[in-house]
């Protein structure tokens, strides 16, 4: 009895919540038909904001693995003064607001900021154009990878990376072989995270990309410009593309999961049936 | 284990492989455009759809005459964070600006613009003009005709911030001047006006468009003050049986201005073809986009051909009343200014 | 030195120095030197000034209405979280495992488009928003919709902290107390909540802090009337426009991240009464 409510109630709660906005998009998406559509996604401007999108993305990903791996071998694998401060600092970027992120991002690159005038002398342009874009990405996705590592690492102990080395194998032979296989899964469901976040970051980026249109406009910026230009179907045509992007990343994620953390998950279903 | 412990080899350089690649080709496809010339145009905000047509004309304009190919590219805001963000490092080419102090603030902050740059092109840089309208819902409810009717209790107005935004300060110092010019008018007046009308202001939006959007897509306020081009464009794009245009009875004589950014195209070699672009907006051709486009044209012939286009009200300057920019923003906007004085501590509902 | 030479001793596996110098070059560059710049801009403002800027009314009521707004629909999360997570893991039922995979869209949903998404569904105009106008409410440019917002993009922590723990949960304690007569609401309330409630504090704190700095999917329905439903982030970006505004901004963000600070110290409190209360 009360097991039929508790679910209709969440069932109900999750159709409005979440089935609710898929459908909407995709219905608004359409909605002047077809061939607009194919239109809305196809012209250059948003391709060249398709293009900027992948290009942040990919690179925020490959800063975040080589952080990730690097911070992951260092916290899990040694032991030394101020190692909290720094788990600390990782996480740091959680809990602060994107908005803030492209401020201090400007405070630290913008023309009058601390590094501004010095890198203009040089001729490297980082505040309103793709590298701020990246450091602010990079910034707001720093914690998805090296946090799905971690534990990862620490539960597995280093015995094995130890063995290896008393029969005289090198670092990177035994990070190789034995740490990344180990990981692999792991560090594949901290870059699916890491993808979802960096590609839709919209807040940080807003403000230190100058909002350049064909030039600094990701994805989410490009969205933005057209439901300001009264375009709103196009807005939604190209959402929609991110909505698809965010659905496979939810299929691979449940995937990994699937074959990463098979002992937690989907014992529920041989154990703790129903009762 | 679920999987073989074998070499994660592969697995590791298939996707770093692919990720290279995609790294590869968008630098690539980016590089494409190394081949043509490409401007930076900051402009402010309701100019969107205007330059976007202008752009193709003067690059076909270009190509036609040089030879050479030029990509324009756009970046559009409120015209004070605009204004900011070029003082910051954004690599404008040229600045289209929603007034002349946004861009006097550049020349005195940095030193991108000389200071002398109003007299540099026609008109005192300004190739087009506007003026301030009124925008009202179907059937004009709430039986909005002039300025006063904008301080009547239950009005609510919508109009964006002028600490970021071009167009407020344009609706602020119309409304102050037809008070001002009312025959009992004086600046406490004024004031008092100025008081009343942004009591009735429910929210300050960073810029012209934002300010659209809320009146139209979000439904709030009985009446948008914007400016004329804004509102016809709204009226067209978004139908004649929803909104009505209301001319009150005066207004200012609005003059967004444009310049050069010497340092900028400077340093990365545009200068002709970015002091090109902005002396072509003089030309008949692109007056004529203008006028299409609901800006006013500086041209004789084609303000005369588009009289009818746009309403005939009596119109003031902002040197009639103000005495300038400089001493306006002086008066009304800086910090602690007027507007502060008057904004600030009433708490809207 | 010898402290040293000892301290390397002690790491028997290679790559200490080369990890601890990429750690630090980027941990550096990107987190540590950003927060440097600000907290020295904000010294360059007198503390008077600070002090006025903190109490301008406007800045009060946004900072109010962002964490005001975040603890709700932190709360919310935390029930609606604890609910679907039970019926998701002791419960099977046509479409489970698809709710499932779904729960994780708010985190790979852009914010902006889900705010855009949201701000249409419940416009005056939308499908839902017509529908609770008919019945009085109004959810768009009020704290509802900011809640609203809050509530989506902030949903999964709580499920997913809480999940793998009732997963975990052994049959056999269920047995016993049932065996020992205890029945359905008692089991839930002396066994289930209690093993549960540090797992959910982890979620409902990931939220919080989520929902205080949330931006993209906020200012679309917000409707960002100052005093009303102007939030502190949306506040910083407009000063961040102004002419002259970065003080004010600098400010703004600092007491955020003051406040932010003090509310997941006391969440971590909580969480480890919680704990030492389940021992």
């Amino acid at each position: 009895m009360g097991r039929i409510l508790l679910i209709t109630v969440t069932v109900i709660f999750l159709l409005f919540l979440l089935i609710m906005p898929i459908a909407f998009i995709m219905i608004e998406a359409v909605g002047s038909g077809l061939q607009p559509y194919a239109q809305a996604i196809g012209n250059q401007a948003t391709l060249h904001a398709i293009l900027l999108t992948i290009l942040v993305t990919a690179v925020t990903i490959v800063i975040n693995i080589i952080i990730g791996l690097s911070g992951a071998w260092l916290i899990s694998k040694f032991s030394f003064r101020g190692k909290a401060f720094l788990t600390t600092l990782i996480e740091l970027p959680f809990s602060i607001s994107p908005v803030v992120v492209g401020f201090l991002f400007i405070l630290l690159f913008g023309y009058n900021g601390w590094f501004g005038k010095l890198l203009d002398n040089y001729g490297i342009q980082i505040a309103f154009a793709v590298p701020g874009i990246i450091l602010v990405t990079v910034f707001v996705t720093f914690p998805f990878i090296i946090r799905e590592l971690i534990p990862l690492m620490q539960e597995q102990g280093k015995d094995e990376e130890e063995t290896a080395l008393s029969l005289g194998a090198r670092g990177w032979s035994i990070f190789w072989h034995i740490t990344l296989p180990n990981i692999k899964w792991g560090l594949l469901y901290g870059v699916v995270l890491c993808l979802a976040r960096a590609m839709g970051e919209f807040g940080a980026v807003s403000i230190i990309s100058g909002n350049i249109q064909g030039e600094t406009d990701t994805l989410t910026l490009h969205i933005k410009n057209l439901y300001d230009g009264y375009y709103y179907n196009e807005a939604f045509a190209v959402s929609s593309l991110l909505l698809i992007v965010a659905l496979a990343t939810l299929l691979i994620k449940s995937f990994l999961e699937w074959s990463f953390k098979p002992k937690t998950k989907y014992k529920t279903k041989t154990t703790l049936k129903k009762t | 284990m679920r999987y073989k412990q074998q070499r994660p080899i592969n697995f590791i350089k298939k996707s770093m492989l692919g990720i290279a690649s995609f790294i590869l080709s968008a630098f690539l496809i980016s590089g494409g455009y190394a081949q043509t010339q490409t401007i930076l145009n900051v402009s402010y905000d309701p100019t969107r759809e205007m330059y976007r047509a202008y752009n193709d004309l003067f690059a076909n304009y270009w190509l036609n005459t040089t030879g050479r190919k030029v990509r324009i590219t756009m970046s559009h805001g409120g015209s004070g964070a605009q204004a900011r963000a070029v003082i910051d490092g954004l690599q404008a080419d040229v600045v289209t600006l929603a007034l002349s102090y946004d861009i006097d603030i550049i020349a005195e902050k940095t030193n991108l613009i000389p200071v002398g740059w109003q007299k540099r092109l026609n008109h005192q840089s300004a190739p087009y003009v506007s003026t301030i309208v009124f925008l009202v819902r179907q059937g004009n409810p709430k039986n909005i005709r002039d300025w006063n009717d904008l301080i009547r209790p239950g009005v609510s107005v919508i109009t964006p911030n002028p600490k970021t935004s071009g167009v407020a300060r344009w609706n602020y110092l119309a409304a102050w001047g037809y008070a001002l010019l009312q025959p009992d008018g004086s600046d406490e007046k004024a004031k008092s006006f100025i008081g009343k009308l942004f009591a009735n202001v429910p929210i300050l939006d960073t810029g012209a468009r934002d300010a659209t959007n809320t009146f139209i897509q979000r439904g709030i306020g009985d009446v948008l003050v914007t400016w004329e081009n804004e509102a016809l464009l709204a009226l067209q794009r978004l139908g004649k049986n929803q909104y009505e245009v209301v001319i009150p009875s005066m207004s200012i004589l609005a003059e967004p201005t444009v310049a050069l950014v010497d340092g900028n195209v400077d340093k990365k070699g545009t200068r002709a073809v970015a002091q090109a672009y902005l002396e072509y907006l003089y030309s008949p051709e692109a007056q004529e986009l203008l006028a299409q486009h609901y800006y006013r044209p500086t041209l004789e012939s084609v303000a005369k051909k588009h009289q009818n286009r746009f309403p005939n009200l009596q119109l003031f300057t902002i040197d009639q009343i103000f005495g300038g920019w400089h001493k306006a923003t002086y008066q009304h906007f800086v910090e602690g200014g007027i507007f502060d004085q008057l904004y600030t501590p009433q708490k809207q509902k | 030195m010898a402290r040293l030479i000892q301290n390397r001793q002690r790491h028997i596996l290679p790559g200490f120095g080369l990890n601890m110098g990429v750690m630090l070059f980027f941990v550096g560059l990107l987190i540590v030197l950003p927060l440097a710049a600000l907290f020295m801009h904000t010294t360059n403002i007198s503390w008077s000034k600070f002090v006025d800027i903190a109490q301008d009314e406007r800045v009060q009521s946004a900072l109010k209405l962002s964490f005001s707004s975040a603890i709700i629909a932190a709360l919310i999360n935390l029930f609606a979280g604890i609910m679907v997570a039970w019926v998701l893991v002791r419960y099977d039922f046509i479409g489970r495992r698809l709710f499932d995979s779904l729960i994780d869209f708010p985190f790979a949903l852009p914010t902006a488009v889900a705010g855009m998404t949201l701000a249409s569904l419940y416009d005056h105009n939308g499908w839902l928003g017509g529908l609770l106008k008919s019945v009085g409410v109004q959810v768009v440019q009020t704290q509802a919709g900011i809640v609203l917002a809050l509530v989506f993009i902030g949903f999964p922590f709580v499920v997913r902290s809480v999940q793998p723990v009732l997963a975990d949960m052994n049959q056999e304690i269920e047995q016993a107390a049932k065996s020992l007569g205890a029945n359905g609401r008692q089991f839930f309330w002396r066994i289930v909540l209690p093993t549960i409630l540090p797992a959910a504090f982890t979620g409902f704190s990931l939220a919080l802090a989520r929902g205080i700095g949330e931006y993209g999917s906020v200012i679309f329905i917000a409707g960002n009337i100052p005093y009303v439903s102007e939030i502190a982030p949306l506040l910083i970006a407009i000063r961040v426009d102004e002419e002259s505004g970065y003080e004010s901004a600098a400010v703004i963000a600092i007491l955020m991240m003051i406040i932010a600070f003090i509310l997941l110290l006391l969440g971590n409190v909580l969480q480890r009464w919680t704990r030492f209360y389940q021992k």
